[in-house]
């Protein structure tokens, strides 16, 4: 595998200002990153990244990217991403949405519904879950959120370490922080979405992991109920963070689907 | 000197065991443990207590609340100051106090305080505060937009109090179509406003400038000295020097016919393993964005469980004594303890915490009783000779705001 040059660089996207880490040569995917941030190297990010030039911005208010205060909602993120999309002048990039990012992909999806590039949804939340509940993390401890995430335990370890550094749990709860400014209530969907899903023509890849303990399937059957050109995929042996408990298998399946468009 | 007492309304009878396995006593527990029978029971001592502690000569009753927890059965400090406005013809009924950030309605607030003030006979006290960090999660009131909400509620309540209605207010986190409400407080131009707390250096810094007394809950000597030297630098920036009226404490005291009677009785205080709020996972009493950003680092290691608390460490029973963070004793005893703690930070309020936990309803009485009739008397003649005055006998302005307001209109 060869080994990818990563870069990153700050980009004003309408006046917001956004951390965007790029690597990798290939037609562009955006990756939007989970309520957790993320790290700022992954296995995953190396695999997509030898068929693709990666994007991986972090989201307003998580990680290095600076707090809008005005930011009220995920349709907010949003509409920024949008304009960063714009700025980049990468329109109709791909975008991968893991977690919370898919749910702002989903809502992204909505403002264009006629775009033929792919989308892909991994465990998203957004949507009221029709059986179960998104699992709150305002009741349970950062580590605790994160290992819940896992399918396998000794993927926290491998990723974050046994003890998570100050720094990290610093990051954390400022991305908990921005969560809850955005999906405090109703808490991790917006009621109107599945409504408004059902006019996005966009090929959509609904995947998850099969053993999510934080995003209900129901979830996933709900978005490709609603979707009308949504395929379905689930990943065996994942839990909620597909990306780090199966980056292969993971980025084999986006780079296939994308590569069927 | 304002001498005042207070109790968290402990629901005594609840299962500790059921607690010790679960490994919490708050938020999470489950109210199958609830007992409401007994909870009539206490409820209707606590009543009887206050109005015993009006007779022994008392000057005010503070009152509290919180959620989803054995610790405090107050769900809502209004009701019992309702209550008490009806009840004791005396005493100032001291809400300390109402937690403006779990409140969607602060309008409705300002109304019911304004009731409460006028049945009462203009005896309210009226205090604000933030919520503790569960408290947003048991009322899911968002901890990211606390401070937020805390600031324009108050400024709400306040304006709905001195300014006449109808107006329209369109705020950040309030939207009020009308205000106007035909209620409005007996005290002109609004009942007083005290802000309580612990260490929080935004609410301190605010209190300040605001022209509230700050009330000082159960910190160490040393803390409260902190608090007294951030609260006057802050006044200092706004060009006044706060006095006695400016300062207030809470202190678990508990007092009985014999020491080792008191001294057995007040370890009911630790009745929740030394917890004011029962044992609790750090990350409820911290849910992010409830703490100042500048805390952030110091705090994430306790909120993620893997350190004890930076501002709350834990201490015996005997450490908690020998610091006079508990004052317990005969009469005689507990005077000379309260009198070292008011010469070192020469409060003008003291609330004192009788009674906690199991702690029996005689024992609860005797304590209410000796405070009344014999510690505070001394405690007021000490007051004397130190100078310490409470903000009614100081005539202190209710706000910087009101007071400055008021130059200008006599200076035209």
């Amino acid at each position: 595998m060869a080994t990818i040059e990563w870069k990153s660089g700050v980009v004003s996207a309408g006046g917001t200002a956004l951390h965007v880490i790029r690597g990798g040569h290939g037609s562009p995917v955006v990756i939007l990153h989970r309520d957790i941030g993320t790290l700022n190297r992954l296995p995953f990010y190396d695999l997509l990244a030898q068929r693709h030039e990666v994007l991986i911005p972090h989201h307003p208010g998580y990680g290095e990217s600076p707090r809008p205060d005005w930011a009220a909602n995920v349709r907010d993120i949003a509409v920024i991403y949008r304009a960063l999309l714009a700025e980049l002048e990468l329109p109709e990039a791909p975008i991968v949405g893991l977690g919370f990012g898919g749910w702002i992909a989903a809502e992204m999806a909505t403002f264009t519904p006629a775009a033929t590039t792919p989308l892909v949804l991994v465990g998203a939340m957004g949507l009221k879950p029709p059986s179960g509940e998104i699992m709150d993390q305002a009741l349970v401890s950062y580590i605790e959120y994160v290992r819940a995430g896992f399918h396998d335990p000794k993927g926290f370890d491998g990723n974050y370490g046994n003890s998570p550094s100050t720094a990290q749990l610093v990051q954390w709860d400022l991305c908990r922080e921005m969560s809850f400014r955005v999906a405090w209530k109703p808490y991790m969907y917006n009621d109107s979405l599945p409504h408004l899903l059902r006019g996005v023509r966009t090929r959509t890849l609904v995947a998850w992991g099969d053993d999510d303990r934080i995003v209900p399937r129901s979830v996933a059957d709900l978005y490709a109920a609603r979707l009308p050109n949504a395929t379905s995929a689930t990943i065996a042996a994942a839990g909620h963070l597909v990306e780090m408990d199966q980056p292969e298998q993971l980025a084999r399946l986006i780079s296939s689907f994308i590569a069927a468009t | 000197m304002h001498l005042m007492y207070f109790t968290e309304q402990p629901m005594k009878d609840y299962p500790a065991e059921a607690g010790l396995e679960i490994g919490f006593t708050s938020l999470l527990m489950s109210n199958k443990h609830f007992n409401p029978a007994v909870a009539s029971r206490l409820y209707n001592e606590f009543l009887e207590n206050y109005v015993y502690a009006e007779e022994m000569g008392v000057d005010g009753i503070m009152l509290n609340e919180h959620h989803n927890a054995p610790f405090c059965m107050q769900a809502k400090a209004n009701v019992f100051a309702s209550l008490l406005a009806g009840m004791t013809k005396r005493v100032k009924i001291v809400l300390l106090g109402n937690p403006l950030p779990l409140s969607d309605n602060p309008v409705r607030l300002a109304e019911e305080l304004a009731m409460i003030d006028m049945i009462s006979k203009g005896r309210l006290v009226s205090g604000f505060v933030r919520g503790g960090g569960q408290e947003q999660l048991a009322t899911n009131a968002n901890p990211a937009y606390n401070r937020e909400r805390f600031q324009e509620a108050h400024d709400l309540i306040v304006k709905t109090w001195t300014v006449p209605g109808p107006f329209r207010w369109e705020g950040k986190h309030y939207h009020q179509r009308v205000v106007n409400p035909w209620a409005l407080p007996l005290q002109q131009p609004h009942p007083r406003i005290w802000i309580p707390g612990v260490i929080s250096h935004e609410t301190i810094v605010w209190a300040a400038k605001q022209g509230y007394p700050y009330i000082a809950l159960n910190t160490s000597i040393e803390d409260t000295k902190k608090i007294w030297a951030r609260y006057d630098a802050a006044a200092a920036e706004v060009g006044y020097t706060p006095g006695p009226e400016n300062r207030g404490y809470l202190i678990r005291c508990h007092v009985a016919e014999t020491e080792e009677k008191a001294l057995e009785s007040a370890r009911q205080f630790l009745w929740m393993d030394g917890e004011f709020t029962g044992r609790l996972k750090p990350v409820w009493a911290s849910p992010s964005g409830y703490f100042s950003p500048s805390s952030r680092e110091s705090f994430v290691q306790f909120v993620a469980g893997t350190s004890a608390s930076p501002s709350r460490p834990r201490k015996t029973f005997e450490q908690q004594v020998a610091d006079l963070q508990i004052v317990a004793g005969t009469p005689g005893q507990v005077v000379a303890s309260l009198r070292k703690i008011m010469r070192e930070t020469r409060p003008g309020i003291m609330a004192f915490w009788g009674n906690d936990g199991r702690m029996s309803q005689p024992d609860a009485r005797t304590s209410i009783r000796l405070l009344g009739q014999e510690v505070m008397p001394a405690l007021r003649e000490t007051a004397k000779e130190l100078d310490l005055k409470s903000p009614f006998e100081a005539d202190m302005p209710v706000s910087r705001a009101w007071a400055e307001a008021h130059r200008s209109e006599a200076a035209e």
